[in-house]
């Protein structure tokens, strides 16, 4: 990929210092062979066991905390079973939550998508100041969604915010936003409606304000690598300027999509500080997510068994998402290769 | 002329517009901040305030001071420690390939990509077990361990830059490998450890469900205290506001003040070599 990712080192001025520091009569060291070549390793090591123990370990034993009988405040790890994972099947929070947190990542990346696109497509058509532009845009990823949720939660305000403007403007019916309770109809899964809850749409736009400009960010890096010479020769070819955008560049952008869909994805799959300082589960679990529900079985209510099984279904959404993206990447890679 | 500035018309028509909305949550925490506590009305909010009044930063500085104290004792430390693991782990993946050294590579940065949740019981088990639960160094630990992928990520794109005649002619004068690392790849790194510092920093700031889990009462960073503030229903919303914008300050001035390196360590964690 032709993005430029990583700090460009500043060779050319300091090139010379470094081999300055490197003087040649200086006197060679004495290291043992074998602790010489064994350097790169004892060197990784630390690393490679923190991240072994800490994610990989840490990955099992919640696995067996899950299957155990830790279901109060002393701990008991004996075996119990799948109990908590066939519950979970038939947990109405549970379920509301799994719902609730799809629905979201799918508006979610969605606008973010769909706002970034937008965003990168106006700035590469380079504005008057477009790097004051871009550095607007990119601003709320540099604050915390703790913060988003307070500022954002009276925004939208029912009573407050937004609404006080639309009021003015003579607008009836004013939206009730993240405390409306309504679930725009879908249909019946077992005692869960799939359908849209109307509160989450609030939720989606903080998240979207704070995150569009990452997607922009990445679009970006995609258009200024398609080549002007391209633009030239679809324009040569009688092209207008939007069917340059549809049918030439769109399609050399797939790559950024999926970059992401699985970034913004897994963020997404995992929300819980927004939620959880904005709107909390709402009335009838219409903005829990199992993020939520996890911290508060687990750290609440003592009931770590259900916590850990909570968090496990977490991680297998997280690989759903990520194994077909990363998949979808590797294979758009090759093509682009070949 | 006059054609092509008309037709420019729209492009910036949506700008201003996306730019407005992007402003917005930072115009009303600003302007509710200052607000004398007497304007400081819900009916009132989206107006200008006739006086400026500091009542709602004291306020609110007074319950944030002790947690900001907190989180610069955490994101401090956590940050260099972090970068420095990183610069050591990105320079052995730049310098040594061998059969595997892509898995092993694939491994530690796949510890990037789970749901937290995901070991959040084992953790604050083991914090317990070892003394650090409910501490700041728990904090740092677990920032600095879980940041291991993503600083040997950007470390290692940015030392696979350093042209490798550098390296020879160290290696000619007999640098051994950690001489190598020391002479040579120290010097050069102040812009990863830039990129890397400013992407922690903002990252541990913000962070909230560590903090959450791992510390209580005064041990607690300041993203947790606003938000204990902010689920208070004794404290004005004007003061809850203040308190957003002193949370958010310290980050936002970074930002501002070197944003193209942020930028940087955004797409380094987004796009793979």
């Amino acid at each position: 990929m032709s993005v430029e990712a990583t700090p460009q080192l500043p060779v050319e001025g300091h090139k010379e210092s470094a081999l300055e520091r490197a003087p040649v009569g200086r006197k060679r060291r004495h290291t043992p062979k074998g602790v010489e070549r064994a350097m790169p390793l004892l060197l990784l090591l630390p690393s490679v066991i923190a991240i072994g123990v800490f994610v990989y370990g840490f990955i099992a034993w919640t696995g067996w905390v899950s299957v155990s009988n830790w279901t109060t405040f002393v701990q008991d790890m004996s075996y119990r079973g799948f109990t908590e994972y066939t519950r979970l099947l038939s947990d109405f929070r549970f379920l509301s939550g799994l719902r609730n947190v799809i629905v979201f990542t799918i508006l979610f990346v969605g606008m973010c998508a769909l706002v970034g696109l937008l965003l990168a497509i106006l700035l590469d058509r380079q504005p008057w100041g477009q790097p004051i532009w871009r550095n607007l845009f990119l601003f709320p990823l540099a604050i915390s969604f703790v913060v988003t949720g307070v500022v954002w939660q009276w925004l939208l305000n029912p009573s407050a915010g937004v609404n006080i403007l639309l009021d003015q403007l003579g607008v009836e019916n004013l939206p009730m936003w993240y405390v409306s309770t309504e679930i725009i109809p879908g249909w019946q899964w077992g005692q869960i409606e799939v359908a849209i809850p109307v509160a989450l749409v609030a939720v989606v736009l903080a998240a979207g304000w704070q995150m569009s400009g990452f997607a922009m960010a990445i679009y970006l890096a995609g258009l200024q690598g398609v080549s002007e010479d391209l633009r030239e020769a679809a324009r040569v070819d009688g092209a207008t300027e939007l069917d340059i955008y549809r049918r030439v560049i769109l399609p050399l952008l797939r790559p950024m999509t999926i970059t992401i869909v699985i970034v913004l994805g897994h963020i997404s799959l995992k929300t819980f500080d927004l939620i959880f300082v904005m709107t909390g589960s709402g009335t009838g679990y219409v903005t829990d997510v199992p993020a939520v529900y996890m911290y508060e079985a687990t750290f609440r209510a003592n009931q770590f068994a259900r916590g850990a099984a909570i968090s496990v279904v977490l991680l297998i959404l997280v690989v759903a998402l990520m194994a077909p993206a990363v998949w979808a990447r590797n294979k758009t890679e090759e093509g682009a290769r070949e | 002329m006059s054609s092509r500035v008309l037709a420019r018309i729209p492009l910036y028509g949506l700008l201003a517009l996306f730019g407005a909305a992007m402003l917005v949550p930072l115009y009303l925490m600003v302007i509710t901040s200052l607000k004398p506590p007497a304007e400081a009305l819900i009916s009132r909010m989206w107006m200008l305030p006739t006086e400026l009044s500091f009542a709602a930063w004291d306020s609110a500085w007074a319950t944030l001071r002790p947690y900001l104290v907190n989180s610069f004792t955490l994101a401090i430390p956590a940050t260099l420690l972090s970068a420095f693991v990183g610069s050591i782990n990105g320079y052995v993946f730049s310098r040594w390939r061998f059969r595997g050294s892509e898995y092993v590579f694939n491994f530690l940065l796949l510890g990037m990509f789970i749901p937290y949740q995901i070991v959040l019981i084992p953790l604050v088990v083991t914090l317990q077990s070892i003394g650090l639960y409910n501490s700041i160094a728990g904090l740092v630990i677990t920032h600095v361990i879980y940041g291991i992928p993503i600083t040997t990520l950007i470390f290692r794109n940015f030392y696979a830059r350093i042209p490798s005649d550098v390296i020879e002619a160290a290696e000619v004068d007999g640098a051994n490998f950690l001489g190598v690392y020391r002479r040579v790849a120290l010097p050069l790194s102040l812009p990863g450890f830039v990129v890397v510092g400013i992407w922690q920093f903002t990252q541990i700031w913000n962070e909230f469900l560590w903090a959450v889990t791992i510390t209580s009462a005064g041990q607690r960073p300041v993203m947790v205290a606003l938000q204990n503030l902010s689920g208070s229903q004794i404290v004005e919303w004007n003061v809850q506001m203040a308190a957003a914008l002193q949370a958010a300050l310290p980050t936002l001035i970074v930002y501002v003040l070197l944003g193209r390196y942020f930028v940087r360590g955004l797409l380094a964690g987004a796009v793979k070599e």
